[in-house]
């Protein structure tokens, strides 16, 4: 038998090749010259890695553009706008979360070398996948992305609770990740393949032998998936790995993980399981009921703050569903807009949460936010506008993700679900708006003053700047998830 | 006489569950790792299985990524576990409890 390699397009992979080369670079400088590999140099070959995706997605659009999607390496690896806009978000959120972390280990005394080639690899993890166009691609991609970020969330050796988390994001991860591939296995049993495109040609094409195997293997990919992008039921890991996590990491995880499971979600409904959408649409109904409603719900209760942005989160992702739901263009384009401007949101958010939670980062009380815009105007005010943001409020980019998602939804049948979405999300707006409030709060003590470093500074300038801006100039965001999703793979 | 593939795939699913049943029900951290193998290793039954049916190599490829995916989660969680162990001198997920509001 003769082998023959499958031919690569290497502009398809250069988001990745450029990822895995930061971290190689860096793996091999650290290991031939401990001494020499400083945290700023950590940084700056972060940084420049990640500028490199979002300079590579560049090219990307324009050989998309004029030459329309296509797969390399043997069907394997998808080329196109939803893929491009997806690892561009993942370069962006990397380079806002290494700016971060690199003031936090500074602050926490912590070597960055490691932290760096973690976070690089994760992030190859999550732009593989949301090209990936195979069953077997996306959990390996999957696992990239999390083994990665199970280091990650353990990084804080002197806080018990940070490898506490970590045990338990890893216990809830391995299942999840088991989950997903049994259902692979039983999708590949009921098809006869794993290639997405392969899946759904068969499905179009073919009156199914068993098609219980693949009811049961869809199920299984979504429970998988909802655990990866904590949709309830399966969200009970969310708020202790976001509380446990150092509060870098969290911001990071919190972006990227939802950037490459959701690109993926979409890609395995829409483009494999798309003819089953009768099937898998009453799932989606409830999960979405569940998910708004819990994250809503749990989160005014909370009194530690990254246990609240936790279950805000949670209720993100109930939004993001409600676009795939959808199942239309317009719900996937709903979703990758969403995508765009959640990611640099929860990590300008979350960079503020790590300068309040001191050197040991372990002040994350909501109470110690009291008075924070009185005490110091332009961070408090920041928080406050990135707090709206993420509620929702008009002009800001998180009214029109979530009017767009709503839309999509209401434009596919589906207004009952966007009415009880929206309803869930003026419970959100409720706790947002209390917080809010509280950093006006006039009766507050005295904290001392939070020293904002500049590069920390930067990240929250530029979540609050973009939020503004396109919240206001909806127009270039809009048309360019609307572009992407029209480039998509067929 | 040949076995139908039907017995396989049962199998397959019966260690799936006690490895789902094991992770959810055992307090462990080391016996849920346990948990997850059995559970991998379950769904590496069904892809050889169908892979042999089918005549399709694609299925028994798989099983060796699987594989290469499952030792590299254990390195990192038996790390977590020994990071959890010294600072509690314990591997029990019932007395991990500093998480909470």
């Amino acid at each position: 038998m003769k082998l023959v390699a499958p031919s690569i397009h290497y502009l398809a992979i250069a988001p990745e090749l450029a990822l895995l080369g930061g971290a190689l670079l860096l793996l091999f400088a650290s290991a031939l010259r401990p001494s020499r590999i400083s945290n700023l140099q950590a940084t700056v070959v972060t940084a420049a890695s990640s500028i490199a995706v979002v300079v590579i997605a560049f090219f990307q659009w324009s050989d998309v553009a004029s030459h329309g999607a296509r797969t390399t390496i043997d069907h394997a690896i998808a080329l196109d706008g939803f893929s491009i806009v997806a690892s561009a978000i993942v370069g962006v959120g990397l380079l806002l979360s290494t700016l971060v972390a690199h003031d936090w280990a500074k602050r926490a005394n912590v070597r960055n070398g490691e932290f760096s080639i973690l976070a690089l690899a994760a992030s190859s993890g999550a732009v593989i996948m949301a090209q990936a166009n195979d069953l077997v691609v996306i959990f390996i991609a999957l696992e990239i992305l999390s083994i990665g970020l199970y280091v990650l969330v353990a990084f804080d050796r002197h806080r018990a609770a940070s490898s506490e988390a970590a045990l338990k994001y890893f216990l809830m991860g391995g299942f999840a990740s088991a989950v997903f591939i049994y259902g692979a296995a039983l999708v590949y049993g009921a098809t006869g393949t794993t290639n997405l495109s392969s899946i759904s040609y068969f499905l179009g094409k073919n009156e199914l032998l068993r098609p219980g195997l693949l009811i049961a293997g869809g199920a299984l990919l979504l429970v998988g998936f909802s655990f990866k992008v904590a949709a309830a039921p399966f969200h009970s890991w969310a708020p202790d790995v976001y509380q446990g996590a150092p509060s870098p990491v969290t911001g990071f995880m919190a972006s990227i993980v939802k950037v490459g499971a959701f690109a993926a979600f979409v890609r395995v409904l829409i483009s494999a399981l798309g003819t089953q959408q009768d099937t898998w649409r009453p799932i989606f109904w409830v999960l979405i009921v569940l998910t708004t409603f819990v994250g809503a719900g749990l989160a005014l209760v909370q009194r530690d703050a990254k246990r609240l942005l936790a279950y805000s989160s949670i209720n993100h992702a109930g939004f993001m569903l409600l676009g795939l739901w959808a199942g239309t263009v317009r719900g996937a384009a709903a979703t990758l807009y969403y995508l765009i401007t959640y990611a640099p949101l929860v990590i300008a958010t979350f960079a503020i949460v790590t300068l309040m939670g001191g050197p040991n980062d372990t002040s994350h009380a909501v109470e110690s936010y009291r008075g924070l815009a009185r005490r110091q105007p332009w961070l408090g005010g920041a928080f406050a506008i990135l707090l709206l943001a993420q509620a929702g409020a008009p002009f800001t980019t998180g009214f029109f993700a979530k009017f767009s998602v709503l839309s999509a939804a209401v434009d596919a049948g589906g207004a009952p679900i966007a009415i009880i979405a929206m309803v869930a999300a003026s419970i959100a707006f409720f706790f947002y708006l209390r917080w809010t409030l509280s950093l006006y709060a006039e009766d507050a003590l005295d904290a001392p003053r939070i020293v904002v470093p500049w590069p920390t500074a930067l990240v929250i300038a530029f979540g609050v700047v973009t939020t503004i801006v396109f919240g206001i100039w909806v127009g270039p965001f809009a048309d360019l998830a609307h572009k992407a999703t029209l480039l998509f793979l067929p | 006489m040949s076995i139908p593939i039907a017995w396989y795939l049962v199998l397959a699913a019966v260690l799936f569950g006690i490895g789902a049943f094991g992770l959810l029900t055992k307090r462990s951290a080391l016996i849920m790792f346990m948990c997850i193998e059995l559970m991998l290793n379950a769904v590496n039954l069904t892809f050889v299985t169908f892979s042999r049916s089918f005549s399709d190599i694609g299925g028994q490829v798989t099983v060796f990524f699987v594989m290469v995916v499952a030792a590299a989660e254990v390195t990192v969680g038996l790390g977590i576990v020994v990071a959890v162990f010294r600072k509690r001198a314990s591997t029990s997920v019932d007395e991990l409890t500093e998480l909470k509001d």
